[in-house]
């Protein structure tokens, strides 16, 4: 290739090969983008083939399986209370809520009901699963659209929320604290007012968030209508969760389901965006993190007395049968379809995880968007990978 | 059967088998195209007390036997079994009526796809981490799978069942579908039309249970590598990992110091109520002393 220096004939060359272009419509050649399998936005290892014309994504191929550790498979070979320790590391940010939904299954099908005592801890920690897995998107939304300042404050005061996990469950990550049947121990002494301090400190994070990202334009220039996702599409793809009530759907599990919870004792709200862009789906979790903490709150208040534990055998074997139960996890809905001959394990698992699903709409979300835009979609849609792969 | 899942294995049927036990049967189930008409016979019983406590007249259930009537209404015979049972709907529908149902129950309001996926009837592979496949055999020292399996809730004929959940947002009410396939090639109308969310799942059951899914645009890998030969959630596909070595989660199942009797295996509830009976008995002794 010859390098002219004469600025003409550059400036000449340029303007005939800008006419050509013209001429042809602007037909600029295709591009093969590999996003991931290690990029910031995909919270692990996902990989999304794009197809550019120019900017502008005309296909999109989401890749995934380079985590896949067959939970399913693996689950066959268990017993029920050896399976818990497997599907925490589902969705690990949302570590105590995996395991509920699996519990409330086998108990379903062992016909036992947790002591009430046991219900409002499991709350009180799902909830705060919630808040911790959370609070790293409200943050990690930031990063992916350049601001890094947020990002820091959802690691600072996450940190307290994991701290509680551990001092009562004694994992941060992994707290395997749930049982067929009730808990694996009582909250340890100065626990509950502890706990309150840190919801009255997730909430000052909300709002510091809320001043920081929400006012700001050039995050709302990022992020309002970028990835509109319409209601009955979203419905039709599966997706649940935040992402749908963000698309106006008023539906919450917590709420419209019948679990043995303890929500329904609570007072708090379903929060709905009728958008369905990234901004809305920004908006709802951080709406639901402030509620979050006002359900410990009054969970905390109305703790009751009593035993964790109901009456079950050492070495449980769950009478043949198959149940469902599904939860409204920090991602979604997840569920677990058991399927118990009565042995010591499982025949049968089939763990319907949120983000599968909640990712399964990206071919169809990214066409036509732009390549920053992507990034926005990909973060505001929140999946852990673990999730999606299981 | 097993010929089907390892596509390596010369045409000879699995002859020298090492397992002493039954081997008649166990050579028969899959051998003979005809046979699995034997097995479905005796498979057929349980439709007729599907579980072991029959309730002779089940409460009606006011929210779920009109979805039940009607869906009833839309699909005449293709419904070959159904229960309603704690809350929740299972209905068994004919191979043929499988997408039927799908746009059935989305006029009826099931407006949220929750998922789809695959069952295989046939048993565990053992919880005490005996070898069942010895890898210097090649595939055809793979496990023979026997043809004694029973099917769950709301029946069924046949080894694999496709099966789906769906959900309506407005009535919160769910509804789980079933499908009996067929043994030697499983294949079903896709769901792809009717919920878009089922183009991955039926990816899924495809890689793993080796179902095909008639009109899917692309079944192509999902989780596993291009090159990957079987399917891994089959229950005669064996676990390596149990192979290699032996599992160490067996100390759960091994009698703590002072109880006699080892874990128990049976499956009868007698056994496991006296079970409970003996661990409280042996909890309060303890809190006693």
């Amino acid at each position: 290739m010859s390098v002219t220096t004469d600025w003409r004939q550059a400036a000449y060359i340029a303007g005939q090969a800008a006419d050509a272009r013209v001429n042809v419509e602007l037909e600029t050649e295709g591009t093969t983008l590999n996003i991931g399998p290690q990029h910031p936005a995909t919270h692990g290892t996902l990989r999304i083939v794009v197809r550019l014309d120019g900017e502008q994504v005309v296909w999109a191929e989401p890749v995934m399986g380079y985590m896949h550790r067959g939970y399913e498979k693996l689950t066959e070979v268990r017993t029920y209370p050896q399976i818990t320790t497997l599907i925490n590391r589902i969705d690990w940010l949302g570590h105590f809520a995996n395991e509920v939904p699996f519990i409330l299954a086998a108990e379903k099908l062992m016909g036992v009901e947790a002591p009430p005592r046991a219900q409002w801890i499991r709350t009180i920690f799902f909830e705060m699963a919630r808040i911790s897995n959370v609070a790293l998107f409200l943050g990690d939304m930031g990063v992916q659209l350049g601001a890094i300042t947020p990002v820091f404050y959802a690691f600072r005061d996450r940190e307290h929320v994991l701290n509680l996990m551990e001092a009562a469950t004694g994992g941060r990550f992994h707290p395997n604290y749930d049982r067929i049947g009730g808990l694996k121990e009582d909250l340890p002494k100065g626990w509950v007012d502890e706990c309150k301090g840190v919801m009255k400190r997730m909430r000052g994070f909300c709002d510091e968030l809320d001043d920081l990202l929400l006012g700001n334009e050039i995050f709302q220039a990022r992020t309002r209508g970028i990835g509109v996702i319409p209601k009955a599409v979203g419905l039709s793809y599966g997706v649940s969760g935040s992402n749908i009530r963000a698309s106006g759907v008023d539906w919450d599990l917590r709420r419209d389901s019948e679990s043995p919870l303890a929500w329904k004792s609570c007072d708090w709200k379903v929060w709905t965006h009728p958008d369905g862009d990234s901004f809305a789906r920004y908006w709802v979790r951080l709406q639901e993190t402030r509620e979050a903490t006002k359900i410990v709150d009054q969970l905390l208040d109305s703790l009751p007395a009593g035993p964790i534990m109901a009456k079950v055998p050492r070495i449980i074997k769950v009478p043949a049968g198959e149940a469902w139960e599904h939860t409204e996890n920090p991602l979604g809905e997840m569920g677990y379809y058991v399927v118990s001959q009565g042995g010591l394990g499982p025949i049968r698992v089939k763990i319907r995880s949120a983000s599968f699903n909640n990712i399964s709409i990206t071919p169809w979300l990214l066409r036509g968007v732009y390549v920053p835009d992507v990034i926005t979609i990909l973060a505001s849609l929140y999946f852990i990978l673990g999730d999606i792969d299981r | 059967m097993p010929d089907d899942e390892t596509p390596s294995t010369e045409p000879e049927t699995p002859a020298e088998p090492t397992e002493p036990e039954a081997p008649t049967e166990s050579a028969e189930a899959p051998a003979e195209p005809t046979e699995p008409e034997a097995p479905a016979e005796s498979a057929e019983a349980p439709p007729t007390d599907p579980t072991p406590e029959p309730e002779p007249t089940p409460e009606p259930d006011p929210l779920l036997d009109p979805i039940l009537a009607e869906l009833r209404q839309r699909l005449g015979n293709g419904i070959v079994g159904s229960e309603v049972a704690g809350g929740d709907i299972w209905v068994r529908v004919d191979r043929a009526s499988w997408k039927a149902a799908a746009e059935a129950c989305r006029d009826m309001g099931f407006d949220y796809f929750c998922f789809l996926s695959g069952l295989d009837w046939l048993n565990n592979p053992n919880l005490s981490a005996e070898k069942v496949w010895d890898p210097e055999g090649g595939p055809e020292a793979l496990p023979v799978p026997t043809g004694d399996w029973t099917t769950g809730v709301a029946g069924g004929e046949t080894r694999f069942q496709v099966f789906a959940r769906l959900y309506s947002i407005t009535t919160h009410l769910g509804i789980t579908l079933k499908a009996d396939l067929d043994d030697e090639n499983p294949s079903v109308e896709s769901w792809t039309e009717v919920y878009r969310g089922a183009d991955w799942h039926e990816r899924e059951a495809w890689e793993m249970y080796g179902f095909d899914f008639v009109g899917h645009p692309g079944l192509r890998h999902i989780y596993l590598p291009t090159q990957f030969e079987g399917y891994p959630l089959r229950k005669d596909f064996p676990l390596l990992a149990r192979e290699v070595k032996p599992w160490p989660g067996l100390v759960d199942l091994e009698p703590m110091p002072g109880e006699d009797e080892p874990a128990p295996t049976g499956d009868d509830p007698a056994a496991d109520g006296a079970e409970v009976a003996a661990e409280t008995a042996e909890a309060t002794t303890e809190g006693g002393e």
